[in-house]
């Protein structure tokens, strides 16, 4: 019933190959679009900004960028960590440096000099694979995190090596510091995620989007098809620290507000971006959002659900939230080893059909 | 599944509007029971939760407003700290105590801007005992400089004056909590003529070899410890190992609890480091505590932690935050204080050691008088140290004054420079 | 000899012992992925599990008691017994023996032929529940964790070294204790897959899971036992880290610290491991000698990633890895 093609008429190649084709999901993207750019900011409260959705909006354009690297150019990293924190960083020493400069430019600055040091500590994708190549990034993710605590410089010879974003204003409201409102922080986030994820689509798309998946799914084949692995891989590398860049600026700047590399950037998210990646679904945008979701949403549900609803100590609500988590990631995998990406996908299935599914 | 998802995201939508009664004072209890810091913040805050349990129970609550300590779990996690801020934010929380210098500097910018008192005993940002530039932030009675200035003037009465040639050595957690103490002690080794040599470890420090084994070569007179979590009983372990004299071993007083030695045995005999609240279960408090909390089975967690260093250390906090209640209710004449008033009664607070008597802690803590422009209180800590036979820890010094000629230029120094970044004026002029 | 010798001496001894821990973690995950071709993120949690689980029945705690309180209002906490470590250390192995079943039954079975990034995937949430799971069976505190292994300083050596050099080595005795039982680790492991009919399945398994299958090789048996061999690996590292620090959620860390080895040394081979443990405990030991007051310390977690990358651009399958072989 729903999804159906049938009366859907395409009359140019345009139309055909346009990201939506079927006009139902091309209506329920633009009800998603308003509902997160004209509805959600005027029902926005701190709590729902500060607790669910600027940390989901973050994580979601870091798993977007590792999805770029791991799911669709083969490359498992786990240096996201560190890639965020070259983000995070890039922005302070920028906002603190050119105090005028607006704060989305420090934000696509701070992108563009964590792009940079993806590409280094990419060269050694060329030589190692697979687990290996992922535990080679740890090198980055600990070189990077040491770098930052050891080096006065990067937070500005501060007594304890925190960094704390000063505030800012875009067009005269503020959008970093304690006083920003609720609605400002989401939406900065929300252009930001979703400029970045219509070109992530559009990429992955395009030319450089088959050349990455050629080198995923068998590299030696595509580099006999005239793929060049270096610029590729590379330029999977550039692209995806681009957008972990990003995440980590805006969660240093936006989101918390003041971080500690170590705490804030350690190796835990890492491997945090690593699983909603692969839980929402490899190579797919749809799949890093719903991975991020999953893993932002599930734990303040549950929390909420076992202290708030029912009443439990908070620190055995904790450990069981953990077991359901585990639990959870298990049984979804049983059920459907790609990911949430294609339950998604056959759930669609199944509504285009239904409800007579013979 | 798709039923269970609404009904779940039903009964947490429910869950975070149910807000308490409002007539209640609610004292947030930012904890951590879980994660690698865990083994130090259950004591805590069962300490923290059994003082305000006595409280209502014996007294009705504060100016006979019941306080409500609702928990919420951070795993000494940045960002669920945030989650709990947020969410007991609404319910009219009176003040924060998360327990965690990271949480803390996150913590600082938004408490300014909500308008609620931050209260962190021992912990968290030190140039925040400047109150001309944090209104908002407390964190008397003592703070990390005034922990490093009183283990150098320690040692000083121990070496008769001097420390002039003496080689002292810090081993620090490679975080900001550790890095805090350093500026403090460069100062302080030119004022003395003592070399520091700085050792930092890497969270969570379950191999410290290579540092110990430096210890080992270097032979400093005294090694000072700033250490959290598993690093605390690694270290005591190593230090025992390599046959460190453990009587010139001084531990922070986060790194001297029950938790840190009792792993390392007999080794660990001797042991030294600063606190800042009595410990014990010696305190008349403690009667009142078994008849009306323990023996009530009203006790918070396993009930076992009870008299521990950490376990104190959170009734301290506890103890410190209802008399400022209590003074904001004096203050502002009424019961229903908000947390603008609590901050006032935070300000305006005064402990003494009548008033400590009275509470049945006498010798507990260090009796300060807060002002305007001191939000630090006057910064001494005792010395303990470990008895391995006896299995606890006894005072050997009373209250060490820190050298304030030292540090209270660092303190306006750091404040200042917080100050400008955040165009912030100074108050109390 | 001149002191800057001597002491580099003395931290390299150590390096190498402290390699000798790394590499009780690491076999863990060498023993799983060469059977089963999974990257087992969980054998961390399973060292901290068995040692949870070690520590609760030699002191005879009540598994779940603070679940059963917090429901029934009780006031349970043990059984008031002390088992000795010996019968204490069996238990646990059978228990690790369970778990290894239960995984296999409910987790494994339902994932067979899966691609090895999915199974990574199913080993983080058996990771995630394995926390939890151990947390409300036994509680998060810390745990002092005493099997009657020596520690301190080792005199003998202490001794030796203070004749021939005039200074004396430090060596600490749990680390000799831990090269010993490592030792005696691989050893049996060895001699078990060559010479038991188990362990020549399991050798063939590891080769080609359709070939053991194909000539009546049960499949799932293997993984059982492989799990399980697993599971007591992560108690013997449980016990080794645990009597070290004492017992609490980071022990589960220490997986960080056994993945540059494996990396070294190649996930497929089991003297990779113990080699590549080796040279990255006295790698980074050595490095933090020499470089650490330089550049300001603590840079043993970094590096040891660092000199196993350089390794690996050289040998991009680890030293004793089996050859990457591509074809088209």
């Amino acid at each position: 019933m729903f999804y159906r093609e049938a009366g859907d008429f395409k009359t140019s190649y345009v139309d055909d190959s346009q990201t939506f084709p079927i006009r139902f999901d091309r209506m329920r993207y633009y009800a998603v679009l308003v509902l997160g750019f004209g509805i959600l900011p005027f029902v926005m409260n701190d709590y729902w900004a500060n607790a669910v959705f600027v940390p989901f909006l973050i994580y979601a354009i870091a798993a977007i960028g590792l999805n770029i690297l791991t799911g669709y150019c083969g490359q498992v990293s786990l240096g996201t960590g560190g890639f965020m924190a070259v983000g995070a960083y890039a922005c302070y020493k920028l906002m603190t440096a050119f105090p005028w400069m607006p704060m989305p430019v420090n934000v696509l600055l701070a992108g563009l000099v964590t792009a940079g040091v993806g590409v280094l500590f990419g060269l050694p994708s060329l030589r190692i694979k697979g687990f290996y190549l992922a535990v080679a990034t740890l090198a980055a993710q600990f070189f990077l995190v040491w770098l930052f605590n050891k080096v006065p410089w990067f937070y500005n010879y501060s007594a304890s090596g925190q960094i704390t974003a000063p505030e800012r204003t875009l067009l005269g409201v503020a959008v970093t510091g304690a006083s920003t409102p609720a609605w400002a922080k989401y939406l900065f986030c929300a252009v930001f995620l979703f400029a970045l994820a219509w070109l992530a689509r559009n990429l992955t798309r395009g030319t450089v989007g088959r050349k990455w998946m050629a080198i995923r799914d068998m590299d030696i084949a595509a580099e006999i098809i005239g793929v060049n692995p270096l610029t590729t891989k590379l330029s999977a590398f550039a692209v995806s620290s681009f957008y972990i860049g990003i995440a980590g600026a805006l969660f240093f700047a936006v989101y918390l507000g003041a971080a500690e590399v170590g705490e804030a950037f350690g190796i835990q998210k890492s491997f945090l971006i690593l699983f909603m990646v692969i839980i929402g679904g490899l190579g797919s945008i749809f799949g890093s959002f719903a991975g991020a979701a999953f893993l932002v949403l599930l734990p303040v549900l549950l929390k909420n659900l076992l202290v708030g609803g029912l009443g439990w100590p908070t620190d055995l609500a904790a450990h069981i939230e953990l077991m359901i988590v585990g639990a959870l990631i298990i049984v979804f995998l049983i059920l459907e080893p790609h990911g949430l990406a294609q339950l998604w996908r056959v759930a669609k299935e199944k509504l285009r059909l239904w409800p007579f599914p013979h | 599944m798709k039923k269970t998802f609404t009904m779940l995201a039903a009964a947490a939508i429910a869950a975070t509007t149910a807000a308490p009664a409002l007539a209640d004072l609610v004292v947030p209890n930012l904890s951590y029971r879980t994660g690698p810091f865990a083994a130090g913040g259950i004591p805590y805050a069962d300490g923290f939760n059994d003082y305000f349990t006595l409280l209502n129970e014996r007294d009705g609550g504060i100016g006979g407003e019941k306080v409500q300590v609702p928990e919420c779990e951070t795993a000494y996690n940045t960002e669920k700290g945030v989650e709990c801020y947020e969410s007991t934010k609404g319910q009219g929380a009176l003040v924060y105590n998360p327990l965690s210098t990271g949480i803390t500097y996150q913590l600082i910018p938004k408490v300014t801007a909500d308008k609620i008192p931050l209260y962190t005993p021992g912990y968290g940002r030190t140039s925040a005992a400047n109150g001309k530039v944090f209104e908002w932030v407390f964190n008397y009675p003592a703070n990390y400089w005034d922990g490093a200035s009183v283990a150098i003037k320690y040692l000083l009465d121990e070496n008769g004056g001097s420390l002039e040639g003496k080689k002292i050595a810090l081993l620090y957690h490679n975080s900001a909590y550790g890095k805090e103490p350093i500026r403090t002690l460069q100062e302080l080794a030119k004022k003395h003529g003592f070399t520091l040599s700085e050792l930092p470890i890497d969270s969570p420090g379950q191999e410290q070899k290579s540092q110990w084994l430096q210890v080992r070569r270097d032979k400093p007179d005294y090694v000072l410890f700033w250490g959290w979590g598993v690093m605390n009983s690694v270290a005591v372990q190593e230090a025992a190992n390599i046959r460190f004299p453990m009587d010139k071993f001084i531990g922070i007083w986060w790194s001297g609890s029950e938790n840190d030695v009792l792993p390392a045995g007999d080794g660990a005999n001797g042991y030294k480091a600063l606190t800042f609240n009595g410990v014990g279960g010696d305190y008349p408090v403690y009667a009142d505590l078994k008849k009306y909390v323990f023996d009530a089975g009203k006790g918070s967690g396993a009930g076992d932690a009870a008299g521990s260093v950490i376990y104190s250390r959170g009734m301290y906090a506890a103890v410190i935050i209802s008399e400022a209640i209590r003074k904001a209710q004096e203050i502002a004449g009424t019961p229903k204080v908000n947390a603008a008033q609590v901050r006032d009664g935070f300000e305006a607070l005064e402990i003494t050691d009548a008033r400590l008597e009275e509470l049945g802690l006498k010798g507990f803590g260090q009796p300060f008088a807060a002002s305007c422009g001191d939000h630090g209180g006057a910064g001494g800590a005792m010395i303990q140290q470990w008895d391995a036979a006896a299995k606890k820890w006894s005072l050997i010094t009373g209250f060490i004054e820190p050298d304030h000629d030292v540090l209270d230029p660092l303190v306006a120094e750091d404040s200042a420079a917080f100050a400008a970044e955040n165009n912030i004026a100074e108050r109390c002029n | 000899m001149p002191d800057q010798l001597l002491y580099a001496m003395e931290v390299s001894l150590n390096g190498l012992m402290a390699g000798i821990m790394y590499s009780l973690v690491a076999l863990g995950f060498v023993l799983i992925f060469k059977a089963s071709g999974i990257f087992n993120y969980a054998q961390g949690v399973l060292a901290l599990f068995a040692a949870l689980t070690l520590v609760g029945l030699q002191q005879g705690q009540i598994p779940f008691s603070h679940v059963i309180n917090a429901i029934f209002g009780t006031e349970l906490h043990s059984f008031g017994w002390t088992l000795p470590a010996l019968v204490a250390i069996a238990l646990t192995a059978l228990v690790m023996v369970g778990l290894a079943w239960l995984i296999e039954r409910l987790v494994l079975k339902h994932l067979v032929n899966q691609e090895p990034i999915i199974l990574f995937m199913a080993t983080i949430g058996l990771a995630y529940f394995l926390e939890g799971l151990g947390d409300v069976m036994w509680g998060a505190d810390i745990k002092k964790l005493d099997v009657g292994l020596p520690q301190g300083i080792s005199e003998t050596i202490d001794a030796i070294t203070f004749n021939a050099f005039g200074y004396g080595f430090f060596i600490d005795r749990l680390d000799i204790v831990a090269a010993v039982v490592a030792a005696l680790l691989v050893a049996s492991l060895t001699l078990f897959s060559q010479y038991t009919k188990y362990g020549r399945a399991l050798r063939a398994v590891a080769d080609d899971h359709q070939a053991a299958l194909s000539v009546g090789i049960s499949l799932r048996f293997i993984w059982v036992l492989v799990w399980s061999i697993a599971g007591f690996v992560a108690l013997v590292a449980g016990i080794m880290w645990g009597s070290k620090s004492g017992v609490q959620f980071s022990l589960s860390l220490i997986a960080l610290k056994a993945l540059p080895v494996l990396m070294l040394g190649g996930f497929t081979s089991i003297p990779g491991a113990i080699v590549g443990g080796l040279i990255i405990g006295m790698g980074e030991k050595l490095f933090e000698f020499f470089a650490g007051p330089l550049i300001g310390g603590a840079t043993e977690n970094w590096f040891a990633y660092v000199l196993a990358l350089l390794f690996l651009v050289f040998r991009p399958q680890g030293l004793f890895g089996e050859r990457i072989i591509e074809r088209v």
